[in-house]
């Protein structure tokens, strides 16, 4: 093939296929080039870069809107397209993130102008950091090539290290950037050279082959003894490290605590739902790539994997119930939610450790349901509590900038009271973080519910599964303590004579955004199955 | 009304009642009050109007409503009425009415307290009325919030302790019950699957193809009866309930006692005993010594105790003991083929546990409305400073010792047939154990009797507020001459609830011990094939008696 012709192939690639499906990316790219004129030309005054940030991610919610509906019409046959020469891929689950992102980026941008968090003079680098940070998410959940792995997790972390730090003067949140920069830089580090290794040992970086290549590999190299596939091992160890960093998973989970109580709320919540979102879709492509393709014969492979599975579930069950203990002593709220984000970490860890137990366990024999609708049932069960957390972590993160803004703290102990002087606030609160514990009628409840379900079924094919759902269940009895605290603080303690009172009108333009974000989560404990179906389709395409 | 109207409306109107609440002006409180009594009532009458839409002659679930809710995963909005649950449903909205008329004795953040109390109300129903296993376990847990604030805003010193404690009991209860539910939901074979009744058959071995193994059953089994224990509540995991019970307000007290106990032992024959019979036959000895330890202990415990309220909690611990009693009296003639030795006697054993559920429910309730009554008046509780009680308010002293004789179980009031005929079952099973449960009646009569004479007798009250203690007002009388008006009538014509439950407990009781049978008769050929076998071949259809009466249920359900 000629230079010239490659030439003309890859431009036709790129534009005819890859741009037009990268349109939501486009449109957060064009915001981004527009606010930094707004900021050039100083055209804040007559528009406020907040609006540029609105309309950037809202015609890339509604490009994705309309793609996500493009699959639900021909859903079955509708293959993935790789993006880009394979750099990215482009399915289902791929727009679903796009969707969820995108949607939780308005959310988050149009609580920014609710609580003046920018200000108007910093408005525009503000908004540039978080659809940077974004953008980079989008990535992350589409990378189907390690190079764009690596691109992806940075260009989520580097805006992200800014935007902790943004609160300028104050000496926590330069702190808590500086811990999270460093923190950061050593696990992007880690992660940089296990892909390194992992793309000369298997001689592919692009995910899809690197699954033809595992499979090679496991075949010319069965034993453990074997150098090859111990650097193998420790390649993939480290390439997860940096995703267990940006998941806040235990060990590494040391950042996120004091980050979020530097930061302000808003930034919390945008990291604690949008960055776990981003990092469960990558480590979910990851973990499918490892996997390789269905059905091949190699046991080797799928031992390694299983272990991978198991070792996925244990230190999911440790994230979950140090998140719970550590929630126990907490003061500051933004730093209980901290460790409930770890918590909560732990629990969907659980959702893809029961995936990979499900690809590579021996299938028991009177297995009812084939190995790829288990593994679906466990995507289902992460994307469907990634949906309720996106609302119940987000109403407590914005009813914790709200208040803050009326009473200027994020002490618990300053809630006392608060039931009384804002019922509705209080009420909205109490929704979410009775879904956070997972009770129902609330949306976490059955998140938790497929998470755990898929739990079970993972039990046939390796019985530690049982054991990570008996910590799970635990960590539900034990999560309770923590967030009903809280809740007891606000409904049954009396404010003290010279707390500040709150006047918080449920009529405002903040009280309507509480009620859209805290509703919700009701509702998905209700009217169930819309969501669960979408999930389902999305979920299904990976099998 | 249809049916499918009729059952929803029962679960929902308090939940409608409560959103009616929010379109109150908040100084409206006395209009708030009569709204919700309103709601109240109606549920209680639309629960009458099931009684009369209930054919007691047939045995098995009827009036059912069946919609999908999350066809995703099978679970349906199914509910139905049978034996078992109509009584307990009619207890639960005549309770809740009389706690309602009992709430005008709290005073603050009226709006707050009404809106939980109906949400509670709903959670209540449709525990009793729902059939699919999530649907019942999401209402199970709907209970817990309410129950959490009623106690924890509007009890008493210690309420925020006694509410957490409350909350973490039950919810530790209600994960095991969620693992359960896992178990069962995937061992009901392709269609899985959370209808209770499909699940029964399932693990009874009637359905050809799908059975639960023993330790499926008996695993279950075990998670299932821990989550209901700690509601019911048994000896050693009753400790929530004494806190519980004296914390809370005495219209919650009255829920409490009254409808919150009766779930755990409906849980188990709802849910434990119909789907685990061999389970429930391998758990039986424990059960029914758990039965007698709880009747024993909570009945010297009652004694020991100086605060009125602890001791009327006290005593539902030993109350409810003989509801455990009779469930479990399962006795087997061969355990070799699982066939059962007087199923008469456990049979009646199950009709007293039910009847003793809802004498318990009239009677402690107005134990804990009568307590309630005079510490509006005087403020304490302390049984030493009580006395002469009779002479000062002779109208609640008579109301009061009429339903405190309820409780101790005197001949001609509810209290009496339940014990009596618990203990008569348990002869059968374990004549020592009998005895033991018997002598309990005796120490119930002692703790009562001597409440009462320190309370009530006596020639002069010792204790504070003296010039406080004024009669009962209009209000406060009628609920306690309900409250005893039932309890007297259940114990003259125990009939009235007997001729709802009996066909069902027959029902029950005949399809258990087939059940355990069934698995009796296929355990000796699983060691006789070889193991690579699926399960279908092991199940032998011919070998299984037909079952006319809940066996008809299957195809109506299926066939949807």
């Amino acid at each position: 093939m000629k230079f010239s012709e490659l030439l003309s192939k890859l431009v036709a690639d790129t534009c005819d296929v890859s741009l037009p499906l990268f349109g939501p990316e486009l449109c957060i790219i064009g915001a981004i080039v527009g606010l930094l004129l707004v900021r050039l030309c100083n055209f804040e005054r007559v528009l406020p870069a907040s609006f540029v940030a609105l309309a950037g991610a809202g015609a890339g919610l509604g490009i994705s809107l309309l793609q996500f509906r493009q699959f639900g019409d021909a859903v079955a046959e509708q293959a993935s397209t790789p993006l880009f020469t394979g750099l990215l891929m482009y399915d289902p689950f791929t727009v679903f993130f796009r969707v969820f992102l995108l949607l939780f980026l308005l959310f988050v941008v149009y609580l920014t102008i609710l609580s003046g968090i920018p200000d108007k003079e910093d408005g525009p680098d503000f908004y540039v950091l978080l659809l940077g940070a974004t953008l980079g998410m989008m990535l992350m959940a589409s990378a189907n090539h390690l190079l764009m792995v690596f691109l992806a997790v940075e260009m989520t972390s580097v805006p992200s290290y800014a935007m902790v730090g943004f609160l300028k003067g104050r000496k926590l949140s330069s702190e808590a950037s500086l811990k999270y920069v460093v923190y950061g830089a050593g696990a992007a580090g880690v992660m940089l050279y296990g892909i390194s290794l992992l793309a000369g040992l298997l001689g592919a970086a692009n995910l899809t082959d690197m699954a033809h290549a595992l499979l090679r590999f496991s075949e010319m190299h069965t034993e453990f003894s074997d150098p090859a596939v111990r650097a193998l091992v420790l390649a993939v160890l480290m390439v997860l490290v940096g995703l267990a960093f940006k998941l806040s998973l235990v060990p590494f989970h040391f950042w996120c605590p004091d980050a979020f109580e530097g930061a302000a709320a808003e930034v919390g919540g945008f990291l604690s739902v949008a960055s776990k979102a981003g990092a469960f879709g990558l480590l979910v492509r990851v973990c499918l790539a490892l996997v390789g393709p269905p059905d091949h014969e190699s046991t080797s492979l799928a031992t390694v994997n299983l272990y991978l599975g198991v070792g996925l579930g244990i230190i999911a069950a440790v994230t979950a119930t140090f998140g719970n203990l550590a929630a126990y002593s907490q003061k500051n709220m933004k730093r209980l939610l901290a460790y409930s984000t770890i918590a909560h970490a732990g629990y969907m860890l659980m959702a893809v450790a029961a995936m990979m137990v499900v690809l590579n366990g021996s299938e028991p024999p009177d297995a009812v349901v084939s190995r790829a609708e288990a593994a679906r049932d466990c995507i289902e069960g992460l994307l469907y509590y990634l949906v309720v957390y996106f609302f119940m972590n987000l109403g407590a993160f914005a009813i914790v900038a709200l208040i803050r803004n009326k009473i200027f703290s994020e002490d618990i102990a300053d809630y006392a009271g608060l039931a009384r002087q804002a019922p509705g606030l209080a009420v909205c609160m109490l929704l979410c973080l009775f879904s956070l514990v997972g009770l129902p009628p609330f949306g976490g409840f059955f998140g938790k519910f497929v998470i755990f379900a898929s739990l079970y079924n993972a039990g046939f094919y390796h019985a530690s599964m049982w054991v990570v759902l008996a910590i799970g269940g635990l960590n539900t009895v034990f999560s309770l303590v923590y967030y009903i605290r809280v809740l007891k603080v606000m409904f049954i303690g009396s404010a003290t004579d010279d707390a500040r009172t709150i006047d918080f009108s449920m009529a405002s333009n903040a009280g309507r955004y509480v009620l859209l974000v805290s509703v919700p989560v009701l509702l998905l404990g209700v009217l169930v199955n819309p969501v669960s179906q979408i999930a389902r389709q999305v979920a299904k395409q990976l099998f | 009304m249809s049916d499918n109207a009729l059952l929803s409306l029962i679960i929902f109107l308090p939940t409608i009642g409560a959103l009616g609440l929010m379109c109150f002006n908040a100084k409206a409180e006395e209009a708030m009050r009569n709204f919700a009594l309103v709601i109240t009532a109606a549920t209680f009458v639309l629960t009458l109007l099931l009684l009369g839409r209930f054919d007691p002659a047939q045995a098995g679930v009827q009036l059912k409503v069946l919609a999908e809710w999350i066809p995703n995963w099978n679970v349906n909005y199914f509910l139905g009425v049978d034996g078992i649950s109509l009584p307990l449903v009619l207890l639960t909205s005549l309770i809740s009415l009389l706690g309602m008329l009992a709430s005008w004795s709290v005073k603050k953040q009226i709006r707050g307290y009404l809106i939980l109390y109906l949400l509670l109300e709903t959670g209540m129903l449709g525990v009793f009325l729902a059939l699919d296993f999530f649907l019942f376990y999401v209402f199970w847990e709907v209970m817990l919030l309410p129950m959490y604030f009623l106690i924890g805003i509007w009890g008493g010193p210690r309420r925020e302790y006694a509410a957490i404690k409350f909350f973490l009991y039950t919810l530790a209860g209600s994960v095991l019950m969620l693992i359960a539910l896992l178990m069962f939901y995937f061992g009901s074979g392709a269609d899985r699957t959370f209808d209770l009744i499909r699940l029964a058959e399932i693990g009874q071995g009637r359905v050809p193809g799908v059975q639960f193994s023993e330790f499926v059953q008996i695993t279950a089994f075990i998670l299932l009866f821990i989550g209901f224990a700690i509601k019911v509540p048994v000896f050693p995991f009753h400790t929530w309930l004494p806190d519980a019970h004296v914390e809370a307000p005495t219209p919650i007290s009255m829920i409490l006692a009254g409808v919150l106990l009766k779930m755990g032992g409906y849980g188990i024959l709802r849910v434990a005993f119909p789907i685990c019979p061999v389970g429930a036959q391998y758990a039986a000895y424990c059960l029914v010594l758990l039965g007698v330890i709880s009747i024993l202990y909570g009945a010297f415990a009652a004694m020991a105790q100086t605060d009125f309220k602890r001791l009327v909690a006290y005593s539902s611990v030993s109350h409810m003991g003989y509801v455990l009693l009779g469930i479990a009296v399962w006795k087997l003639a061969d355990p070799n083929l699982g066939t059962t030795a007087g199923a008469e006697y456990w049979e009646s054993g199950i009709n007293a546990a039910m009847f003793q559920m809802l004498a318990h429910g009239i009677s402690s309730a107005g134990m804990f409305f009568m307590v309630g009554v005079i510490y509006d008046r005087v403020h304490h509780r302390d049984l030493n400073q009580f006395g002469g009680l009779m002479g000062l308010m002779p109208e609640y002293g008579g109301l009061a010792v009429g339903i405190f004789f309820a409780g101790l179980g005197l001949p001609g009031l509810c209290g009496f047939i339940g014990e009596v005929f618990s203990v008569l079952s348990a002869w059968n099973y374990s004549p020592l154990l009998a005895i033991l449960s018997a002598a309990g009646v005796i120490l119930t009569a002692g703790y009562i009797l001597w409440a009462v004479q320190r309370v009530y007798l006596g020639p002069e009250y010792k204790g504070p507020h003296r010039e406080d203690i004024t009669p009962m007002n209009g209000r406060e009388a009628s609920v306690g001459y309900v409250l005893l008006a039932f309890a007297i009538i259940l114990g003259v014509y125990p009939e009235s609830m007997f001729g709802l439950m009996r066909e069902t407990n027959k029902q029950l009781v005949v399809n258990m011990t087939e059940g355990y049978e069934n698995s009796k008769k296929n355990a000796p050929k699983v060691s006789a094939v070889t193991p690579d076998l699926g399960e279908g071949v092991l199940f032998d259809p011919i070998a299984i008696p037909a079952n006319p009466g809940a066996g008809a249920l299957a195809p109506a359900i299926r066939g949807r």
